[in-house]
């Protein structure tokens, strides 16, 4: 590990104040981070440790729920407003990583943990235009059998691996932020990229930000909500696809959707194509096959990963399945 | 800046690269837990920081100032062992052991979430209060501890006769 400077913020402005420092970044529970650190994928020269600030979670004024973005993953998922009423996001958590990486990690850093690109972890043998930009990107002609079928340009590939970070894109969650130049909030959609010229920059915060909190709408449909991953083994691997999804049906028809996709971007996948043939519709299997055909109509497969637009297609038919069943 | 390692307070590293792990094996001189993969993805570096299971090696011995760690040397009370010890040598719970401190560890720290009623991602209630520990739960609740021997079967025995009996009590 390049050697590099340790300071704990003890609150907001502290940690900001200390993030202005040349080449600092913000450590949470380190799971992610440190491994970058150890394999000298990234080499920050300070560590401003945040997993002191924001660590409750609170009911909203309006019935939301507001997150503090050093909240641990377990206890996130272990919430009873969670578990409750937002059960998308509690069963997106418990399906990532392990117990022990889930003790660790904190939420804020989990919105904004690295792809597992193979070729972004491989410094002394791939080229990656994330890990260097303009060097290029090996996963072009590579193995990329793991790799994005939505979004992808010819500098990047990669995928996002957050299983939560597919819950709150279906959720529409805010994110807060505070920063060098104050506070702001960013709608949930809008805060990771897809890679276009620059997959090195993989979210809208600008330097120096640091994520404060999640914010939560109510949403009562969310009752009804799932997350289902499908993945090389039956536990502690990442997605080849998922698929987070909310649905209200009234009288057999669609009366209220969300519907997200996991595994296939450069960013958590919302699928608006799919929602707006599924709204005002029945709750028929054929309408949630057209509505999964419609959303991967956009899809660009590469030479190994193919499998993932049927994959997402029976997934998305079988999850909406599942919840119109729950819901008549 | 102390660290509490199975009772004893220690002084935290100055160097911030120095991971839990390498703090207890190379600078406290208890190699029990044990370095696999050392990048977070076989569990046999499972520690308990207060009372909560961690990978010790994906984590910055820095951080856990005033922490408390209990590592698998602390486990036995003189030449009694911890039941868990005791059922995975009456299961076989493992091979050639070197996964075994971080499994045990993990299985504590397993124990202590379903207690307080954390579900999983094969509970059927996320809502339920109440965990019941059935082998499938056991198993993906394990997930995160590798056993390149395969004593899998032994090590959910050696779970089931401990924890899921006393859950079930």
């Amino acid at each position: 590990m390049t050697p590099f400077s340790y300071a704990r913020a003890v609150d907001g402005s502290d940690a900001v104040r200390l993030g202005a420092q040349a080449h600092a970044a913000y450590l949470g529970g380190g799971t992610n981070l440190v491994d970058l650190m150890r394999e000298t994928v990234v080499r920050p020269a300070a560590l401003v440790d945040v997993t002191g600030l924001s660590t409750t979670i609170t009911d909203t004024n309006d019935g939301g729920l507001l997150i503090g973005a050093a909240v641990r993953n377990t206890a996130l998922a272990e919430h009873s407003a969670v578990r409750t009423r937002y059960p998308v996001l509690g069963r997106a958590i418990l399906a990532g990583a392990s117990a022990q990486i889930r003790n660790m990690a904190t939420v804020g850093g989990n919105l904004l943990q690295r792809t597992r690109c193979t070729y972004f972890y491989d410094v002394d043998g791939s080229r990656c235009n994330k890990r260097v930009p303009g060097t290029g990107c090996d996963a072009l002609d590579g193995f990329n059998r793991i790799h994005a079928i939505f979004g992808a340009s010819d500098a990047c590939l990669a995928t996002h691996p957050s299983d939560m970070c597919v819950a709150l894109a279906a959720l529409d969650a805010t994110v807060h932020v505070t920063g060098p130049n104050g506070i702001r909030t960013i709608p949930f959609g809008d805060l990771h990229r897809l890679p276009g010229d620059h997959p090195e920059i993989e979210t809208s915060l600008a330097p120096g930000e640091l994520i404060t909190a999640i914010e939560l709408p109510p949403l009562p449909m969310m009752a009804t909500s799932t997350y289902r991953k499908v993945r090389d083994r039956a536990s502690y691997a990442f997605a080849l696809v998922s698929v987070a999804a909310a649905l209200r049906v009234e009288g057999g028809l669609v009366t209220d959707v969300r519907l997200a996709l996991g595994g296939v971007a450069h960013k958590p996948w919302r699928a608006v194509k799919a929602e707006a043939v599924l709204l005002g519709g029945p709750a028929t299997a054929t309408a949630f096959r057209a509505a999964a055909t419609a959303e991967l109509a956009d899809a660009r497969p590469l030479r190994d990963n193919g499998f993932k637009i049927e994959l997402a297609s029976r997934t998305m038919v079988a999850v909406l399945g599942e919840l119109a069943g729950d819901t008549v | 800046m102390p660290i509490i390692v199975n009772g004893s307070s220690h002084a935290l590293p100055a160097d911030p690269r120095v991971s839990l792990l390498d703090l207890l094996r190379d600078h406290l001189e208890l190699p029990g837990t044990k370095k696999g993969c050392n990048q977070g993805a076989c569990g046999a570096c499972t520690v308990l920081v207060d009372g909560e299971r961690i990978l010790s090696c994906l984590a910055l011995a820095v951080q856990f100032n005033e922490r408390e760690v209990t590592t698998i040397e602390g486990l036995a009370r003189g030449d009694t062992l911890h039941t868990l010890q005791a059922a995975f040598i009456e299961h076989d719970g493992f091979q050639c052991g070197y996964c075994t401190p971080g499994q045990i560890c993990s299985a504590i720290g397993l124990a202590a979430e379903a207690r307080r009623g954390v579900p999983s991602a094969v509970s059927a209630d996320l809502a339920a209060e109440r965990v019941t520990l059935t082998r499938e739960e056991l198993q993906e609740r394990m997930s995160g501890n590798l056993c390149r021997c395969g004593a899998y079967n032994g090590i959910i025995d050696a779970l089931t006769e401990t924890l899921a009996a006393e859950m079930a009590a």
